[in-house]
């Protein structure tokens, strides 16, 4: 009888949307890739605490040990491009990550966050948020304060909102029990 | 306002006009998971009380990142696979024939017109045969396995047009890689890429795929080129399908046209650790390495081994040097065998492996120590993509790999 993977539930996955979160910036900068990320030799792990042992590992060693729920990472352009591995988000998930700030993300990644109940949010500015500082983000308000700064924060898109507000894409399809296509709706 | 090839795809998936920036429901053709992605897909499509998959028929289940199993958690999730497999009725390719992409081509699984997704950011390839293919996460394929539809914003289109005939020895790598360094890593983000003009039209289906490919690392979520006479040739025996007109209206509307001319290129090399950063070969010949692997989905197929065996004649490789050469699927592994290729590059002292990802997975085997430098036919260079984070990746074409293999430097291929 084979073993199930090692695969996490994803119950409980809780939804940062209100509220306001104080927590330490890990600034990466530009093009942050999710080999980077998680390395290709730890992808047999699916349990959120697991990967995250091995974040970063590799290209950012203080992150693993360092990082405390209500961080919030933050990085420029192109945030987790590269592989599609949703083991990215889940190792960042783990570490107790759930806000990530960007110039930019690569697509997938954005997905991937997004359905892992994390929130990717775009701030044009990003770029220039140092490292180490404390920062307070008003979720509601969009707005990220660090060393008095106030820097705003673009919303979630609308089309995805409805995830987020969810809980996540696990808890927005469990319900359903077919969806209607762009085929039927013309119907 | 005329349409893009890929909103044409949209409006034929949806059977309405569809246009750019709207965000649609829209049931895909085919699903495509392998045994990195697929496990936490199954687990996502079972938390989302998935019981039946939405077609067996359209699921392609493929093992290539960790084949043969090169670890017991490997095994465990090729055992998970199977089960699923067989308690959904999933036709299993499993795990002997080769690198997920390639084999989804050589099947016929992803045609003109078509909307596929795989959980692989490579998925992309498939616009060699005009399909729209994109890669996406498992949270998304759990929900695409239950219903067989998700959600996409149609991207708006760059469009590519590559005139010009190829120098000797410079090729569809030289020029994606070329591509990729002008219109940057998050270039494209968000967008298609539509490959078009005379270079395009004369290209065979090896060389596009390697182009559509690599069109995620511009950010893109899909790469293309409008389907044609070398299209439908390819899938004739592959995929029982009548040929049909599908190109993108004069007067479509692109976010952005670029041109580039292919008969004044040099081989191109992407250096570490960015696949945007890329050069001549010129200004990183003499570069010392400790590797060369030629293979993956992007430069693993029969024409890149030719032009692998072209380059080497009756030479040996460096000695001391590791040569991997991995051909992208039973099919190619066969025909190269057929041609000889295999003996010669035994004979010339490569290690020729089975058909699967090999060290661009960066786990499975293959892996480079702190400090040591590879060169590589695959797709990325980041920092730990083959193993150390203090080891360092070039890419570039076969014919270049073949020319560094057999010096062990990095070597212009008009050269040697």
């Amino acid at each position: 009888m084979a073993r199930k993977p090692r695969v996490k539930s994803g119950r409980n996955v809780e939804q940062a949307t209100t509220g306001v979160l104080t927590g330490r910036v890990w600034q990466f900068g530009d093009d942050v890739d999710t080999d980077a990320i998680i390395p290709g030799r730890f992808l047999t792990l699916y349990d959120p605490r697991e990967l995250a042992k091995h974040a970063f590992e590799g290209t950012r060693d203080d992150f693993a040990g360092g990082a405390e729920e209500g961080d919030i990472i933050v990085a420029g352009r192109n945030f987790g491009c590269g592989s599609s591995r949703e083991h990215a988000p889940l190792a960042l998930k783990g570490a107790g990550i759930r806000v990530i700030v960007a110039v930019s993300f690569a697509r997938i990644f954005y997905r991937n966050a997004i359905n892992s109940g994390m929130l990717p949010l775009v701030c044009a500015v990003a770029g220039d948020i140092r490292d180490g500082r404390i920062a307070e983000l008003d979720l509601e308000g969009g707005i990220l304060t660090v060393e008095g700064k106030r820097y705003e924060l673009e919303p979630v898109p609308a089309f995805l909102r409805e995830i987020v507000d969810a809980g996540g894409l696990v808890e927005y399809a469990r319900g359903l029990s077919e969806v209607t296509t762009c085929r039927e709706a013309m119907m | 306002m005329g349409a893009t090839i890929v909103e044409k795809i949209f409006s034929r998936g949806c059977r309405r006009e569809v246009a750019t920036g709207e965000v649609v429901m829209a049931p895909v053709d085919a699903a495509m998971i392998h045994d990195i992605t697929g496990p936490l897909a199954i687990q996502k499509f079972r938390e989302m009380d998935g019981k039946r998959v939405f077609d067996p028929g359209k699921v392609i289940m493929l093992f290539d990142h960790q084949v043969p199993a090169d670890s017991i958690p490997a095994a465990q999730n090729h055992i998970f696979m199977r089960m699923f497999a067989e308690e959904q009725g999933i036709r299993n390719l499993d795990l002997t024939e080769g690198v997920c992409h390639q084999v989804v081509e050589e099947r016929g699984l992803a045609a003109p017109g078509e909307i596929v997704v795989g959980a692989d950011s490579h998925t992309c390839m498939y616009g060699a045969t005009g399909a729209f293919a994109t890669g996406i996460g498992s949270t998304d394929m759990g929900f695409v396995l239950k219903f067989g539809a998700l959600y996409f914003r149609v991207p708006g289109t760059i469009r590519v047009e590559v005139n010009g005939t190829f120098p000797n020895r410079v090729g569809p790598k030289d020029l994606i890689l070329s591509i990729a360094g002008d219109i940057g890593a998050d270039g494209a983000t968000y967008k298609a890429l539509e490959f078009t003009g005379e270079t395009m039209e004369g290209m065979g289906m090896a060389g596009r795929m390697t182009c559509c490919n690599m069109a995620v690392e511009m950010g893109a979520k899909a790469g293309i080129v409008p389907p044609d006479r070398i299209t439908w040739a390819y899938l004739r025996g592959r995929r029982r399908m009548e040929p049909f007109e599908l190109a993108a209206d004069p007067d479509a509307a692109y976010l952005e046209e670029r041109s580039y001319d292919a008969s004044d290129l040099a081989p191109q090399v992407a250096v570490p650790h960015n696949v945007d950063h890329v050069v001549d070969v010129g200004e990183v010949a003499g570069t010392r390495v400790d590797q060369v692997f030629i293979g993956s989905c992007t430069n693993g197929r029969f024409e890149d081994l030719k032009e692998v065996a072209e380059v080497l004649g009756k030479r040996k490789f460096s000695d001391g040097l590791r040569v991997i050469i991995i051909p992208a699927s039973r099919a190619e592994y066969l025909k190269a065998l057929r041609a000889g290729y295999i003996e010669r590059f035994v004979e010339a002292g490569a290690l020729v492996e089975a058909p699967c990802c090999g060290p661009c997975m960066g786990g499975a085997f293959g892996l480079l120590g702190p400090g040591e430098v590879s060169l590589s036919t695959s797709n990325r260079n980041f920092k730990g993509r083959q193993g150390s984070a203090d080891a360092k990746v070039y890419l570039a074409s076969p014919a270049t790999a073949a020319a560094t293999a057999i010096t062990g430097e990095i070597t212009d291929p008009r050269e040697v």
